[in-house]
């Protein structure tokens, strides 16, 4: 018995059911929460602000404001899905049945990265309602939207799984992800840092992320493109790593 | 009959230090009804997880169908069910949705009319639609069953089936163990109620301290380990046993107004020694007022036998 393709599909589609049971806290609010950013910083303050890289401001904090949603709902909602059924004990079908890390990864890493993309085309619709902006590489940006949906589900799929209470479960997003985020150029260049802020921002890795994505959008950036997706490449392939390590010893799955 | 399960050497001490299980040997025959009896924390739910892959085993082979299950777990656990003594599920899913996960999650293609089946065997088809959370206790314990066997194992885990259930369920958990017997599957439980295993199992097997104190056919067991007990009440007190009844198993109890039997091997050599004995009460001329005579049952022994070894 191979690959167990019904055993992942069950799992993917029982966590997008559980996404449409809740489809407010899923979908709507988060659409909500970066639509008022977009009203205020872009539509609001941004008309009064000045181009950034030749990028009208409501325009440049686009890229910025997908990628803190992008991050916040893909490690939440599978830090989400793989903590609850550990928290209820339905954990035990799961590992009692002929699924193995593949189709784990496959069903909950790959529901949390749909949402995340369903969320994604969501916002960038709803963008164009208060900001005009145009997409330089739309297919390297679907690309670069999947790889970070994906490597932060992974992420939030390891946060599920060594939490051991929901505080844990939120640390780690709103203490560490979400301030990142906001410190990592979302609504500025880190060119307009004075020093040593400028430098100090270079040891932020979401720096290099909310580039990345922000030269798929406009063609421009503050670091190197290479190192950006290198970067999240690489941090992808830590977290198969370190599921790949879970599954094999059993660490806070098994007793 | 073919051995579908061979668990051997098998040992697990948690991260505590604490020996759950201690070297356990257990062969499961194809299509039998085994009750592994024991006390709270014998290491019942242990053993099970070890086979289910909830526990990992810190020694020892598990060999389910066949397959090792430290390496080709896959083709195993696709045959294996398992119902959890905690009533651990989603409880905003539906019923139906719940089960057909189940079965989709251990690889088979959707059957709505295997699922209807198995819904209704447990009467649980009107409730299809509705909540989890919205029914009783007892009918949640039949949506973990119902998800246990959606996938149509062939061999059946049960911790604690009826623990905390009405007698009406415990009925009906009775009768549908039989039809799965009847239809081929092999049943595993676990169980604080003899007179449960007393009722359904084929074999019995008595854990104690993770240790398998004792594995036989339930008519062996009883027939070796058995006894028959019978009080007599006797119209004037005795002081002593009087020599004539001395080749009997006999003590004097409640200040020598009774006289206590026990003796014969669970296969009612005792009554016959009972009635001889009354026969002799009566040549002796010792009259008596009444008789209490009984065969100690599966918990007796269970009882006897955990003690014995505590």
């Amino acid at each position: 018995m191979g690959f167990n393709f019904r055993g992942a599909w069950s799992i993917y589609t029982r966590e997008i059911m559980r996404a449409l049971r809740t489809v407010f806290q899923s979908i709507l609010a988060p659409v909500l929460t970066t639509s008022l950013y977009f009203i205020v910083f872009g539509a609001a303050i941004g008309s009064r602000m000045e181009a950034v890289d030749g990028v009208s401001y409501g325009a440049f904090i686009v890229p910025g404001l997908l990628l803190l949603t992008l991050l916040s709902e893909s490690t939440s909602n599978a830090s989400f899905g793989i903590y609850m059924p550990r928290f209820t004990g339905t954990i035990y079908e799961l590992l009692s049945a002929p699924v193995g890390v593949a189709e784990t990864l496959v069903g909950f890493v790959g529901a949390a990265a749909t949402k995340s993309l369903i969320l994604a085309t969501i916002i960038l619709t709803t963008a164009t309602v208060f900001v005009d902006y145009e997409i330089a590489h739309p297919v390297l940006a679907i690309g670069y939207i999947m790889l970070v949906a994906a490597a932060f589900s992974l992420f939030g799929f390891i946060l599920g799984i060594w939490a051991d209470s929901f505080e844990r479960l939120g640390i780690i997003p709103q203490l560490f992800l979400v301030p990142l985020t906001f410190l990592g150029g979302t609504f500025y260049s880190i060119d307009m840092l004075p020093e040593p802020w400028g430098t100090i921002a270079m040891f932020n890795p979401i720096v290099y992320l909310v580039n990345g994505l922000r030269w798929t959008f406009y063609g421009s950036s503050d670091v190197n493109i290479w190192v950006s997706f290198g970067l999240t490449v690489g941090f992808l392939a830590i977290c198969v790593g370190v599921i790949t390590f879970i599954f094999r010893t059993g660490w806070r799955l098994r007793s | 009959m073919q051995s579908i399960l061979e668990i051997s050497g098998l040992t697990k001490i948690y991260a505590g230090g604490f020996t759950a299980l201690e070297s356990v040997d257990l062969n499961i025959t194809q299509g039998e009804i085994f009750a592994l009896l024991g006390p709270n924390g014998a290491g019942k739910t242990t053993l099970i997880g070890a086979v289910c892959g909830l526990v990992k085993p810190t020694s020892g082979t598990i060999k389910a169908f066949g397959h090792d299950l430290s390496r080709d777990w896959r083709p195993a656990r696709a045959r294996i069910g398992l119902v959890p003594q905690e009533l651990a599920t989603d409880m905003f899913e539906a019923v139906w949705r719940a089960v057909s996960y189940s079965r989709g999650l251990f690889g088979l293609a959707p059957d709505a009319a295997k699922i209807e089946e198995i819904l209704r065997s447990l009467s649980l088809w009107d409730k299809r639609d509705e909540q989890i959370r919205n029914l009783s206790g007892g009918m949640k314990r039949r949506v973990l069953i119902a998800k246990a066997l959606a996938h149509e194992p062939e061999l059946l885990f049960l911790d604690e089936p009826t623990a905390g259930v009405d007698v009406e369920l415990r009925r009906d958990m009775w009768r549908l163990i039989g039809k799965l017997r009847e239809g081929g599957t092999t049943v595993i439980l676990t169980t604080h109620y003899i007179e449960e295993a007393e009722e359904m199992a084929d074999r019995v097997g008595i854990i104690r301290e993770g240790r398998i104190l004792m594995v036989d056919e339930k008519s062996a067991m009883m027939a070796r380990l058995g006894r028959t007990e019978a009080l007599i009440e006797l119209a004037q007190p005795l002081a002593e046993i009087p020599p004539v009844l001395s080749a009997f198993p006999l003590s004097l109890t409640d200040g020598g107004r009774q006289l206590c039997y026990r003796g014969g091997d669970g296969t009612g050599k005792g009554k016959e020694e009972v009635a001889n004995l009354t026969k002799a009460l009566v040549h002796a001329d010792i009259d008596f007022t009444g008789i209490d005579i009984h065969e100690s049952s599966l918990e007796d022994i269970f009882v006897d036998l955990v003690e014995e070894r505590a």
